[in-house]
């Protein structure tokens, strides 16, 4: 099973709130896709006026609350944000994100690495969204994050998997769980990653865009235990020509 | 080197002449490849701007629906004007704050500023445009400077539309929390901008087209351009802010862009437009922006009527104003007849919210934090 900081998860596909066209289908979405940990923006929730107030209604589903800092540019507005959730959400588990490029929203690494080092001297628990950086997860590994989030394609680009190469050297060095953040387009992109041996998926803007969101969300949840069970099963190796049994060695077998 | 110098190196006739000889068959090219790779690219723009593209609008329109609601989900982001003032010291022939109208001139005080704020935070909403004449004296840096904390107060996010600062002063402002800075060229065409501003700094074209940059320099998050539709060729206008835009949005990559699209109408503050733009121009506009740049924030104003908001909504808008007042006072005092222009979507903003929904679309009020900046 799945455990970050100390929770253990059954499901290996996180989700998100945004971009649904309304939040009964969100709802539904969450629920049909079986995760158990959501991620929400905090620049999106008004406590003071309830306009945006999903958390009761998220809070009935089961699922954990994960506050992202999506909005923040730099180091020093994560941390504002983080400490803001903290106070609003009763947690202390934190997405970090920090996109200062409102184009591509690629996560700036400087900030992210000095963000997440002062929050987890905070007591935070960190899961940081970056580039596929192989280095950079190690030193966000060793400043103490619970998981690091290393992205397939820019943010809800749905391109699938363009970093793959640099995902695996990130799933095979990690000591913390991998869970691939971004770009996640398809099913088959979700099944592939988890093929790979990543612990988890966060999809948001797959399900949500999607014409029938709620069937699609239905489809990852199929996709992301497919490739789990594919991983555990081990996969056979890949070769680029058809093996025969021993071609070169086989006669001293008939000489026997 | 700014925006200027490369003004200077368009060529506006031959722009105009290549918007006009643009082909059908440069359309259809266009609209086959995959959009990454057309985005962004100005001579794209052109041919989505051209009177050849508009047997096209259909497709147009199903990609840039597409593409938004990707980008930005199935969201409206709404926002409330508040104006503070209507002093002006410039000479604009289709405005009603232009300095020669002989109405009576205010500038909201710290009880008036309440009470908007009251109102209008009743409504719900948590993102406020500040809105003035331009009158550099009574209305300056000083008065945004003291305005602005305030409204931190009450509200998450809170842009500007005033006249030009310079940068030093646009970082003060961002330093008080200040979040976005509307700054419409209004015609990108100098002969026609000389005409329609008379007196006044207004007059300096050069200074406002530089202005983008000071803003950019200064580090605001969004930068707002825009055009009056109709005081010039607006197909024409709109490609050179698509220029402005290219140019804005690599050079100042830490800043969001935003366009506001505002048609001047026959006879709004008296006068004709050159090259009126019909709803169907209007649709081709917001699409073939869409098309160009996927992360553009894309405003309409209550100028439209509130059938023409509905039914353009899903075709790439991102911002929505609702139960606006173009007048400083005016959600205490509706009747004082002191307005910029006229509303025509008069919904409450209940009822626009209610619209945003029957449309499969979710109205957003909140979308930014307060104090992000100056924590």
């Amino acid at each position: 099973m799945l455990n970050i900081a100390g929770h253990n998860f059954s499901s290996r596909l996180f989700s998100g709130t945004g971009k649904f066209s309304n939040s009964q289908t969100m709802l539904d979405a969450i629920k049909a896709s079986g995760t158990e940990l959501v991620t929400l923006a905090i620049k999106r929730i008004d406590i003071k006026q309830g306009t945006d107030n999903l958390m009761a209604p998220l809070s009935n589903l089961g699922v954990k609350l994960l506050p992202n800092t999506s909005g923040a540019r730099t180091a020093q507005e994560a941390i504002f944000a983080a400490q803001l959730a903290k106070e609003m959400f009763n947690t202390h588990w934190i997405k970090l994100e920090i996109h200062p490029d409102p184009k591509y929203l690629m996560p700036d690494p400087i900030e992210t690495l000095a963000a997440a080092e002062a929050l987890v001297k905070l007591g935070f628990v960190v899961l940081p969204y970056v580039h596929a950086d192989p280095v950079l997860c190690r030193r966000l590994e060793e400043v103490g994050c619970a998981a690091v989030m290393p992205l397939a394609s820019p943010i809800g680009s749905n391109q699938g998997l363009l970093t793959k190469e640099f995902l695996q050297i990130i799933i095979e060095q990690a000591t913390v769980p991998v869970v691939i953040d971004a770009g996640i387009g398809c099913p088959s992109d979700a099944t592939l990653v988890m093929e790979l041996g990543a612990d988890a998926v966060l999809v948001n803007t797959a399900i949500a865009s999607s014409q029938r969101p709620l069937a699609m969300a239905e489809c990852f949840r199929q996709a992301v235990i497919t490739g789990r069970q594919a991983y555990q099963a081990g996969l056979g190796n890949v070769t680029k020509k058809a093996n025969n049994t021993s071609p070169l060695t086989g006669f001293l077998h008939e000489l026997c | 080197m700014s925006f200027v110098d490369i003004f200077a190196d368009l060529d506006r006739d031959h722009l105009l002449m290549s918007l006009y000889s643009t082909t059908s068959a440069d359309v259809e090219r266009i609209l086959h490849q995959p959009n990454e790779q057309t985005r962004g690219d100005v001579n794209a723009l052109m041919a989505m701007l051209s009177p050849a593209a508009e047997p096209y609008l259909e497709q147009m329109a199903q990609q840039a629906s597409n593409l938004t609601k990707q980008r930005f989900g199935h969201n409206i982001s709404l926002f409330i004007p508040m104006y503070l003032s209507n002093l002006c010291a410039n000479e604009c022939d289709y405005c009603g704050f232009t300095m020669s109208n002989k109405i009576k001139r205010k500038i909201l005080n710290k009880q008036e500023i309440q009470q908007e704020i009251d109102i209008v935070k009743s409504f719900g909403l948590d993102a406020i445009l500040l809105v003035t004449g331009e009158h550099e004296t009574k209305v300056g840096v000083d008065y945004f400077a003291e305005v602005l904390p305030h409204m931190k107060q009450y509200f998450s996010h809170v842009s500007l539309e005033v006249q030009p600062l310079q940068t030093d002063e646009y970082k003060r402002l961002v330093n008080l929390g200040l979040d976005a800075v509307m700054l419409y060229q209004e015609t990108y065409q100098p002969s026609t901008y000389a005409k329609h501003h008379t007196r006044g700094k207004k007059k300096d074209f050069t200074h406002r087209l530089n202005s983008p940059d000071r803003l950019g320099q200064a580090g605001v998050d969004k930068i707002g351009l825009g055009v009056l539709l109709g005081l010039d060729e607006w197909r024409l206008d709109a490609l050179l802010m698509g220029h402005h835009l290219a140019y804005l949005e690599n050079r100042y990559w830490r800043s969001k862009f935003s366009v506001s699209l505002p048609r001047l109408r026959p006879c709004t503050g008296g006068i004709e437009p050159k090259s009126a733009i019909t709803d169907k121009g209007l649709v081709q506009l917001i699409c073939a922006f869409r098309l160009f740049s996927e992360q553009l924030e894309i405003s309409l104003s209550t100028r439209e009527s509130s059938q023409f908001r509905n039914n353009i909504l899903p075709l790439g808008i991102t911002h929505m104003s609702a139960a606006s007042s173009t007048q400083p006072g005016g959600y205490a005092n509706p009747d004082t007849q002191l307005d910029q222009f006229e509303i025509s979507d008069k919904r409450s903003v209940e009822e626009v919210t209610l619209a945003i929904r029957a449309q499969g679309y979710t109205p957003v009020f909140k979308d930014w934090e307060a104090n992000w900046k100056t924590n």
